[in-house]
């Protein structure tokens, strides 16, 4: 990712954004709420256009041609702060619906992968539930699973424990830790500092649209660089 | 010492409330000197109301008659006549020693929409031979020409079948075009969004009979000279697009309570514009306007009555029709009665399923 800008309006989001991110590292993306973390995990799967700079994933450049994008796409697995599971589907369904429909893979192959996943993401007996019977934790982890069956290399994470009570955060997280622990490439937009320290292989810190530090955890936590690192993790190790 | 106080103190009951009819009735129906007015005089109202009409409709009521002067002298409703015409307002002017096919093409039509309706048919490997089998026995049989049935042209059409094929096909065509208009109108492209708007802003701007009229008398100028397309194939259109643009609006709105977080998923999974419409939009936003788009399937089976300007058929002008009869025109109340009762029928069955669709959507059953 190099110089990339993006506006909403006259409101500049992202300001020459350059990041490069190896085979399976795990990037947390941290910083104070509208400072644009979650627009720059959006512009990597283009569900927002980036307007300046160029983005390339596995040396793919991602512009206007509708093939790039898709092979972007297929190679990146999302999971949203608000879960975004079809709830007219059953956890089952929610599963298979994009290998089969995507992937043309045959129903049952699609359903033992399913099942192979929600067993990862230890819920298998909620299989033929709908989304909305379950708990929020529950309901978060089916999302990851709902990635992993489209078999992704890089999976984009936005506040996936943000919506969810405490006691809810703990299993999220645990899946979380065992894909990152499979070698999975993790870009996690957090503020669970734990999950940081123990996971992160680098903690970025954004602010108005600018990357402000970016560094390994041991040094990002005990060591910053950069005053404003300084006053963000004070305010949010306070509470 | 707290905890067991309020643990010691005896539980408080809710006050039970005194109950039975005349409490009941006291209070919904005599709690105040105006209501208690009001009470008997819609009481003294209702009673002679139904007085009159227990005597019109049962006591004095001629219920078969081969001769129209028994009716007049009993002063009642005369429910002979429908006994007397029945055939030509159930089947209009197809040809009478023919009513065989069109009461069988009717229990053909009712078992397939029945079965269509029963979520244990909803398989498409059912479904689509069931219909084809239909649609192909009943053009047989209102038709003919073919397996020694005598040919009838759809100008003969008429009454309740007449009424059926306006309403099934307005219904089965309108649905598609309502569907596709009403995402053409939230399009990505602007010349898709344009079309739309301006397609469902002129047709809902005007009367159906205005489209009906143009449909029948001043489309065929614009055909090329020689072709025709069919009279009924023609108004069965106009009434389902009239239809459609109504039902697109409703749709409209089911799909703006979609959030875009749905949207979003299904683009993250690589699924393309029309998967994710399919499979993940329109199955919500139908089960979110379903009450809605029921109050105007419901209304498009009566607007099959218009076609009254344009000289065909339906069970209302067949009626009309009948009732010319100087014998019996008098008693054209009963006949109308007769035909509202099949209306509210069809009407009754209608809503009543609608309803039982959203209680399954309730659950979660479909
Ligand atoms: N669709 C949008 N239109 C206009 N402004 C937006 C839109 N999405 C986000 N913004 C603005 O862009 C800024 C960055 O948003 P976001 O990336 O969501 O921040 P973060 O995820 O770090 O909280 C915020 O000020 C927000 O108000
Ligand atoms: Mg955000």
């Amino acid at each position: 990712m190099n110089a990339v800008s993006k506006w909403y309006g006259a409101f500049k989001v992202l300001n020459e954004i350059s990041l490069e991110i190896q085979k399976g590292e795990r990037v947390v993306v941290c910083g104070p709420s509208g400072s644009g973390k979650s627009t720059l995990i959006r512009c990597i799967n283009r569900l927002e256009e980036h307007q300046k700079g160029d983005i390339y994933v596995k040396g793919i450049e991602l512009n206007d041609s509708v093939k790039n994008i898709a092979a972007i796409r297929s190679s990146l697995g999302m999971v949203f702060q608000s879960f975004n599971l079809f709830p007219h589907l059953t956890v089952l369904e929610n599963l298979t619906i994009g290998p089969t429909l995507v992937r043309h893979m045959k129903r049952k192959d699609a359903e033992e992968r399913a099942m192979h996943f929600l067993r990862k993401v230890r819920i298998p007996e909620q299989a033929h539930k709908y989304p909305l019977q379950l708990s929020g934790g529950q309901q978060q982890r089916v999302a990851i699973a709902r990635s992993l069956c489209m078999e992704p290399e890089i999976m984009l994470f936005d506040e996936p424990t943000s919506a969810l009570d405490p006691e809810m955060i703990k299993e999220v997280l645990d899946t979380m830790i065992e894909l990152a622990e499979s070698g999975m490439t993790m870009i996690v937009v957090t503020h669970e500092m734990g999950f940081a320290r123990t996971v992160a292989d680098n903690v970025i810190l954004m602010a108005d649209g600018n990357i402000v530090e970016r560094a390994e955890p041991e040094e990002f936590f005990f060591n910053p660089k950069h005053e404003r690192t300084r006053t963000f993790l004070d305010q949010i190790l306070k509470h | 010492m707290a905890t067991s106080e309020i643990l010691e103190h005896p539980a408080e009951l809710p006050p039970v409330l005194a109950s039975g009819p005349w409490r009941w009735m006291r209070r919904h129906f005599f709690s105040s000197i105006g209501q208690t007015l009001l009470t008997i005089v819609v009481a003294a109202i209702a009673i002679r109301t139904l007085w009159f009409l227990l005597h019109w409709a049962v006591l004095d009521a001629v219920w078969v008659a081969a001769d129209p002067q028994v009716c007049r002298d009993a002063g009642g409703a005369c429910w002979a006549v429908i006994v007397e015409k029945h055939r030509p307002i159930l089947f209009g002017m197809y040809p009478y020693d023919q009513h065989w096919r069109l009461v069988l093409m009717i229990v053909i039509y009712l078992a397939t929409v029945i079965a269509s309706l029963t979520p244990a048919c909803w398989k498409r490997s059912l479904l689509i031979p069931m219909w084809i089998a239909s649609v192909t026995a009943i053009a047989v049989l209102m038709f003919g020409g073919v397996l020694g049935l005598p040919y009838v042209p759809t100008s003969e059409w008429g009454g309740l079948p007449l009424t059926i094929i306006l309403f099934t096909g307005s219904v089965l065509f309108g649905m598609p075009i309502a569907v596709l208009l009403a995402l053409g109108r939230r399009a990505p492209l602007p010349v898709a969004r344009g079309l739309s708007v301006v397609f469902i802003e002129s047709l809902r701007g005007v009367p159906l009979i205005t489209i009906l009229f143009v449909a029948v008398n001043i489309f065929p100028l614009f055909l090329p000279a020689g072709m025709e397309v069919n009279k009924l194939l023609r108004i069965t259109l106009s009434i389902a697009v009239f239809f459609a643009c109504y039902q697109a609006e409703v749709i409209r709105g089911g799909l703006q309570a979609i959030p875009r977080g749905q949207y979003e998923a299904a683009a993250s999974l690589n699924m393309t514009y029309w998967q994710t419409t399919r499979r993940i939009i329109l199955p919500q936003a139908l089960r979110i306007c379903l009450p809605a788009m029921t109050n105007h399937i419901i209304a498009a089976m009566k607007n099959t009555s218009f076609v009254i300007i344009i000289g065909l058929f339906d069970i209302l002008t067949a009626t009309t029709a009948v009732m010319q009869d100087p014998l019996w025109r008098q008693f054209y109340i009963e006949a109308y009665l007769f035909v509202a009762l099949v209306y509210l029928v069809f009407g009754l069955a209608l809503s009543m399923y609608a309803r039982r669709v959203e209680s399954w959507v309730a659950v979660g059953r479909i």
